[in-house]
């Protein structure tokens, strides 16, 4: 019995018949990770949400759900949108350099449109879900502008959901995709390219 | 590298037998060299073990063991979850496949007589998984909860109702865990069929390889290659199982594949064998289908079942069709083991064996006209004469015991006939009391009038 | 139990899956599941005509529409009546008891029905209505391959009104069998076997023939009812669609590693002899 290394036949079938038994195992794989992705079920339940935000009024905040995620949506005042040039000395990434909005929310003030604000309202520290505390209330201070606080760590977010620096939270609050059907009707979760 | 990969083992090996499994199993593991078609099915039953348990714990991810979502979810994986429809396939072939492969396996020892001496042991253990097979397929084939699952199951669980003296009832209301099949039975059956049951086989199948790797491989010739070593302690007509074995299993790992894709893609129903049509209406306490069956693999059994007009006997015949085979090293104590080197009538009767099994598995799912059920019966029959006629062969029979032994069956047959004597079957019964009375008197009577029993010189060393 | 157990045992229990259902051998529907032209022509038959009251419960509009090569547009403006989110299963909003007591039996949902009956069965029920003046029947039809059939005949209006005309039987004959369907130009025939005191068996033929005209031709009538039947048997597994062009790919790649093993397997045992 010859020893199977020195046989060069034998060598070159070897070898291509592990790598194309590997190539095999590797597509045999690909069904069984695929189906840990979401399922059909999953995906219709967190599909786009309509929002109606004809009755929201400046100052106030809603909340709705998509993809088992809070998302609110606030109409700001123009007090509120004047603040924030002013805060930007105070902010970790004022100018929202981290991909923590879609493109065409990447301005001064996070949105498409100036007065409203539509965020994931997860705290990017750990998860948890932040407070909105307007200007003047809790315990935040004098200078407080308004925006929205973590009780869990005190991380503190400015009403463009901008991270203040100093607190434990890395990034800005997140921009879900989002778009206007017309002037009162948004669709979370689609975004404006793929409309 | 290399030195550090054998630094690595030579750790191992100080602390776990490493080297020493891999040779005593593989390398090192002496196999005949003459191994030929029929050696292929052990390795491929492992394969699709493997398979089964690989695709089921997937299919346990999405499935739900609930009587009011189960069907449902079986939905659910056949749609919305991403591939699931082939894991599904996969795990629903494969069960066939399995029964498939056993079948082929069982009957490869029946040919080269791998039951005998020293292999009993390593026979009754096999028998062992092929029933822990069977309450696997039939645990899982309940949990999709159609309309074939359900009343499938409540039927065969209404079987054990035949036992006596009340034993019976009480036996399957508490395998139901209710008064008919319902979410209680569907529960424990999921638990059994993803965790107990295969745990069992697990183990068994280990245990199985380990007798097998202690008392050697037989081989087609069934000549004990230990007999025959060389200097080195080397069987001379044994090859290494690794890698001579591995490589050519790994090839009939491509073909059984390939042939299993084609199933899986193209005809994952197989024409209604495989995924009965019924099935795919859910589960209804209220109705009845027209038609029950079991699926394929049960169909002999229940064909001698079915055959029998008094319940209580059909379920102890159906058993003992079953049970029979753990016996097989003690009935046949014949001492050639091939098929190659034993009689023309051993050939015969075995071949005959195979056909009745096959026309028995068809019967099974046929519906019962008289004709076919009194075929059923006759098929029964030969079905145990089969195991009479391996005692028989045994050893050398002299002409008077011969005549006795065929005057005592005749006898017994006649007994049976006039138990279940039916004017209206009259005929029927009295013409097809031919096929086992024919097949008594070929195989009992011609041993002792012609040299057709007579086995062939075993040679020394394989060919 | 033993009882049912017995029942059981004497009528014995048959296969309806090897072909041996008994009663009239089917049509062939000859079906094309390829054919998206025919699935989408059948999914709108669906939604106009069955979704009122035969949900679809195991299938997405969404899938339906990316299956059949339509965009979301088209699948709202041409399937998405019953429901307003293209991502719903194609339910029904009929409450099932109601259902029940209007017709007898809550109507069953279909998403498998191609997978229990088969596409031939589908197909001759759906061309074998006829009106039956019987006053038992609620609807005043019937149906050959579904005797006394709760359901009324939702498309008489594309039929027409088909009647039943029996062939004549000889009078001594008995043992009537149907045996099977043809289609004969217009007409549907069904085909009887009788037997003979002699014991030879004569031919029966009943006609199906359309006698007040709907707004389709018979043939035409048929070929919607093949796309009508294609599409059930699509939502009854939409996964086939990929599974036989996948399969294609996975078979070659075996059979091309197969080929590879049997060489190194050739290749080890030149060491035997």
């Amino acid at each position: 019995m010859s020893n199977a290394t020195d046989n060069p036949r034998r060598r070159f079938l070897t070898g291509a018949a592990t790598v194309v038994g590997g190539v095999g195992a590797a597509f045999a794989i690909w069904p069984f990770a695929s189906a840990w992705q979401p399922s059909e079920r999953a995906k219709a339940i967190g599909a786009p949400v309509d929002v109606d935000i004809a009755k929201l009024e400046p100052g106030a905040r809603i909340t709705v759900q998509w993809r088992g995620k809070p998302v609110w949506i606030v109409r700001r005042t123009q007090e509120t949108i004047d603040t924030l040039a002013a805060l930007d000395g105070q902010m970790r990434d004022p100018d929202s350099i981290v991909p923590q909005q879609p493109d065409y929310a990447r301005n001064r003030y996070r949105s498409i449109k100036p007065e409203i604000l539509v965020l994931i309202g997860l705290c990017t520290h750990l998860g948890c879900a932040p407070s909105h505390v307007k200007q003047g209330e809790g315990a935040l201070g004098a200078d407080w502008k308004g925006g929205f606080f973590c009780p869990c760590h005190g991380s503190r977010f400015d009403y463009a959901g901008r991270v203040y620096q100093g607190v434990p939270a890395p990034t800005n609050l997140e921009v879900p995709p989002h778009r206007y059907i017309d002037d009162t009707r948004i669709v979370i979760g689609q975004g404006q390219e793929t409309a | 590298m290399r030195a550090m990969l054998n630094g690595l083992l030579a750790w191992t090996d100080a602390r776990f037998p490493l080297s020493k499994l891999w040779n005593e199993h593989l390398a090192r593991y002496y196999a005949p060299k003459n191994f030929n078609f029929w050696y292929y099915f052990g390795g491929l039953a492992l394969l699709v073990l493997v398979m089964q348990l690989a695709t089921g714990l997937w299919l346990a991810m999405f499935y739900k063991p609930d009587a009011a979502l189960a069907f449902g979810s079986v939905e659910y994986i056949m749609r919305d979850v991403q591939w699931g429809w082939l894991i599904r396939y996969m795990h629903s072939t494969g069960a066939s496949a399995f029964f498939i492969i056993i079948y082929l396996h069982m009957f490869r020892a029946l040919m080269y007589g791998s039951y005998k001496a020293p292999r009993e042991l390593l026979w009754v253990i096999g028998m062992l998984i092929y029933l822990c097979l069977m309450a696997e397929a039939f645990f899982g084939y309940l949990l999709p909860w159609g309309q074939m699952s359900y009343w499938g199951a409540q039927v065969i669980i209404s079987l054990f109702g035949a036992l006596p003296f009340g034993i019976g009832e009480a036996l399957a209301l508490w395998i139901r865990g209710d008064y008919v099949v319902s979410d209680a039975t569907l529960s424990r059956f999921y638990s059994l069929h993803v965790v107990g049951i295969p745990l069992l086989l697990l183990g068994l199948v280990a245990v199985h390889l380990m007798a097998l790797h202690e008392v050697g491989s037989n081989n087609p010739d069934g000549v004990e290659i230990k007999k025959n070593k060389d200097a080195a302690g080397v069987p001379a007509d044994g090859v290494r199982f690794h890698p001579y074995y591995t490589v050519k299993d790994l090839w009939g790992v491509g073909v059984f594949l390939t042939l299993f894709m084609l199933v899986v893609f193209y005809a994952p129903e197989f024409g209604g064998w495989f995924l009965e049509s019924a099935n795919f209406v859910p589960a209804n306490p209220l109705q009845t289908p027209e038609h029950i069956l079991p699926v394929w693999y049960f169909t002999p059994y229940y064909a001698i079942l079915r055959a029998i007009p008094d319940k209580l006997t059909g379920v102890i015949a159906m058993f003992a069709a079953t049970l029979i085979f753990f016996v097989l090293p003690w009935l046949d104590r014949h001492p050639v083991k091939s098929i190659r080197y034993r009689s023309l009538l051993f050939k015969g009767a075995l071949m005959l064996f195979a056909v009745t099994f096959i026309l028995l598995g068809w019967l099974g799912t046929e519906p019962p006209t008289p004709f076919k059920s009194e075929l059923g019966l006759r098929l029964g029959e030969l079905y145990f004469l089969f195991f009479f006629v391996l005692w028989f062969y045994s050893k050398e029979r002299s002409v008077r015991f011969g005549y006795a032994i065929f005057g005592i069956v005749m006898v017994l047959m006649v007994i049976a006939d006039v138990i279940r004597f039916d004017a209206s079957k009259q005929m029927l019964i009295l013409t097809s009391a031919l096929i086992p009375v024919a097949y008594s008197a070929i195989f009992l009577l011609l041993p002792m009038h012609t040299r057709l029993n007579e086995s062939r010189a075993v040679p020394e060393r394989v060919n | 139990m033993k009882r049912f157990l017995a029942v059981l045992i004497c009528l014995g229990w048959s296969s309806i899956v090897l072909g041996a259902a008994g009663g009239v051998a089917p049509l062939e529907a000859r079906i094309d599941i390829e054919d998206s032209p025919s699935l989408q022509r059948g999914a709108q038959l669906y939604v106009n005509y069955c979704l009122g009251c035969h949900s679809l419960s195991y299938m997405r509009y969404d899938r339906v529409g990316r299956d059949l090569g339509l965009d979301a547009k088209q699948t709202e403006e041409n399937l998405l009546f019953a429901s307003d989110r293209i991502t719903e299963p194609m339910n029904i909003s009929m409450p099932p008891e109601k259902a029940a007591k209007w017709f007898g039996v809550a109507p069953p949902d279909l998403s498998l029905i191609a997978r229990s009956r088969g596409a031939d069965w589908l197909y001759s029920y759906l061309v074998t209505f006829y009106s039956d003046p019987d006053p038992s029947r609620p609807f005043k039809v019937n149906n050959v391959m579904f005797g006394d059939v709760g359901m009324p005949h939702v498309l008489q209006g594309l039929q027409g009104v088909q009647e039943y005309i029996p062939g004549d039987i000889p009078n001594e004959a008995t043992n009537i069998q149907p045996v099977g369907l043809e289609i004969r130009a217009d007409d549907i025939l069904v085909r009887k076997s009788a037997t003979m005191p002699d014991g030879s068996h004569v031919e029966i033929l009943d006609t199906l023939k359309v006698v007040q005209a709907g707004e389709m031709d018979p043939s035409i009538y048929r070929s919607a009812m093949r796309d009508l039947v294609n599409f059930l048997v699509y939502v009854g597994e939409p996964a086939r669609l990929e599974r036989q062009a996948l399969g294609f790919w996975v078979v070659l790649f075996l059979v091309f590693f197969t080929v590879l093993l049997r060489a190194l397997y050739k290749e080890y045992w030149r060491d035997v002899h």
